[in-house]
């Protein structure tokens, strides 16, 4: 197989984005990342689109076909990914294999979503009926917070973990959101505010969820012989990629302590880029729930199993503390674009490793220069976990 | 949904599906004769929930019906208060995976018990139910 790197990396503002239709923002993420890698479209030759909501949040089916068309990349090979919340990550891994096999030698991973066009009891809806509908969905109207819920008071149950813990997670995150321009809140928030937010699916209160985000990310691969060719002077390259996956059902789950799908992409990614948990100094998780970012840190083995709580409760993924965690804003508080999410992680990652993070506070100080994405589609239904390392 | 920007409404199109449960029919109208049903693999000897008729571990579609057992232990539940579009008109409802005898789960609501006095752990039974729009279903409910 051969080598591939990100050579340039953009993305929108994500929010309520009223202001732009699908393929506008398609553009905003596109132009950024081209300039990036200082290419033009014609150089892209095989684009691989993440979007979950075509047709449903948002009004048009084949958002790929567009979105190429207004960007100018018409042409190019084609295609539109769906794994749920991770169909970033997939666009990701599909443009991967494309350049590591031989395939092509410069392709494109656009993630893309847009939430807002209808109410939220419809987006919630919506993704309550990604999970298993006739079994899940039709009788019982499950939610995604109502999922996630679930291991909560699940985790809850085995481990003492406590809504405090939930509520650290989503100060922190809201904190470094408020330093990112790109991100959806803008505003810091305390425990006691975190606590006393309206529940929404118990044990899980408003400031534990993500919010309904519009927004796209896009990121730029190339081979390594295009990376000399072009004389990129930090290429990212990608060291590992573990993919996976788990029941529709939530009741045909071993446990409700952590994702398996999680455990086994991690395995598979630490071991194809030949480095541990120990050796991550910067990390995106899938943060959508609060609960979910503590079960990241365990089900990628930035501690043992029920130690979550512990490491939130003493600043370790904070600037400064053993492994950075969602130095963004998360999905809690950057926003979770659900098709961009992925290769919004992807954008945050090269930035981090290049040392570009806006705002200087943001930057997590490097050693190894090696970064983790964990994207989670659905409750563990897909996972992808990316490594890459400058 | 935030006004202030200029917009165009979409045609307004309703989606109704008709999913065919021919392979579970049992199960459907098991629920309603107050039972439930699910199908055995007689080859391998697994037991499926949800019912299939199909076996996703050996691959025989040689399945046989068999009655579950209605005692279960709560695994997980929540409680859900933001509720989709389509459950408007229902007050905020639990909803519980609970482990049957058999060791196969079932996720469903779990009526008839306050919030603060459901535990992990907890002993439920799984009754089979037709609600008053005529569907059949089915829920946990304190022993
Ligand atoms: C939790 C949720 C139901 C809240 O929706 P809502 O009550 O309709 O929220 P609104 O958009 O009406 O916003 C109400 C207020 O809360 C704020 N808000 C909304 N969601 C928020 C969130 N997740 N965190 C913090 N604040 C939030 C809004 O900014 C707004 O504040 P304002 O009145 O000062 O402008 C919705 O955000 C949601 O469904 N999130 C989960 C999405 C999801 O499941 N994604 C997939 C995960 S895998
Ligand atoms: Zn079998």
């Amino acid at each position: 197989m051969r080598k591939v790197a990100v050579i340039g990396v953009g993305n929108s503002k994500f929010g309520n984005r009223q202001d732009v239709n699908v393929t506008e923002l398609a553009f905003e993420a596109v132009k950024p990342a081209l300039e990036d890698a200082g290419l033009i479209p014609k150089d892209i030759e095989f684009v691989a689109v993440g979007s979950a909501g075509a047709g449903a949040w948002y009004e048009e089916a084949l958002p790929a076909v567009i979105a190429a068309e207004y960007c100018g990349l018409t042409g190019a090979g084609l295609v539109r990914c769906e794994a749920a919340c991770a169909s970033g990550s997939a666009a990701v891994f599909t443009v991967y294999s494309a350049i590591a096999s031989g395939q092509i030698d410069i392709g494109m991973a656009l993630g893309l979503e847009k939430m807002r066009e209808v109410d939220t009891l419809t987006v919630v809806e919506l993704i309550g009926r990604a999970g298993y509908y006739l079994w899940e969905f039709h009788n019982f109207g499950m939610t995604f917070p109502a999922y996630y819920a679930m291991h909560a008071t699940a985790h809850m149950a085995k481990y003492g973990t406590t809504e405090e813990d939930l509520a650290l997670v989503a100060v922190k995150n809201h904190k470094y959101a408020a330093l990112n321009p790109v991100a959806h809140f803008q505003k810091e928030i305390t425990v006691d505010e975190a606590l006393s937010s309206y529940p929404i699916a118990w044990p899980l209160k408003l400031y534990d969820c993500c919010p309904v985000t519009d927004g796209a990310a896009a990121v730029i691969l190339a081979s390594e012989e295009k990376v000399k060719e072009l004389k990129i002077d930090t290429p990212v390259w990608i060291e590992g990629i573990g993919a996976s996956s788990g029941t529709g059902n939530l009741s045909k789950r071993d446990s409700y302590v952590g994702l398996k799908s999680a455990v086994i992409a991690a395995q598979k990614a630490y071991k194809m880029a030949g480095v541990g948990p120990e050796d991550i100094e910067v990390a995106t998780v899938h943060d959508c729930f609060t609960i979910a970012e503590i079960l990241a840190y365990e089900d990628l083995g930035f501690c043992k199993k029920g130690e979550g709580p512990k490491l939130i409760r003493e600043g370790q993924t904070e600037i400064g503390g053993k492994i950075p965690v969602n130095v963004d804003g998360g999905l809690k508080a950057k926003g979770h674009p659900i098709g961009a999410t992925g290769c919004s992680m992807i954008y945050e990652l090269t930035k981090q490793l290049r040392e570009e993070a806006e705002k200087r506070q943001r930057q997590v100080p490097l050693k190894k220069y090696i970064a983790l994405a964990h994207n989670v589609g659905g409750t563990g239904h897909y996972c992808y976990v990316t490594i890459l390392r400058r | 949904m935030e006004v202030g920007f200029p917009t165009i409404k979409s045609r307004k199109l309703t989606i109704v599906n008709h999913i065919p449960i021919s392979k579970t029919l049992k199960f459907w109208e098991g629920l309603k004769e107050g039972k439930i049903y699910t199908t055995k693999c007689k080859k391998c000897g697994t037991i499926f929930f949800p019912p299939a008729g199909d076996c996703s571990k050996c691959y025989s579609s040689d399945m046989e019906w068999i009655e579950l057992s209605n005692e279960a232990e709560i695994e997980t539940f929540t409680h859900i208060l933001v509720r989709p579009a389509t459950f408007q008109h229902y007050e905020p409802y639990t909803v519980a995976i609970g482990r049957l005898k058999e060791g196969v789960k079932v996720l469903a609501w779990l009526t008839g018990a306050k919030l603060s006095e459901i535990k992990v752990g907890m002993k439920v039974k799984l009754v089979a139910k037709v609600t008053p729009e005529g569907e059949p279903t089915y829920e946990f409910q304190p022993i």
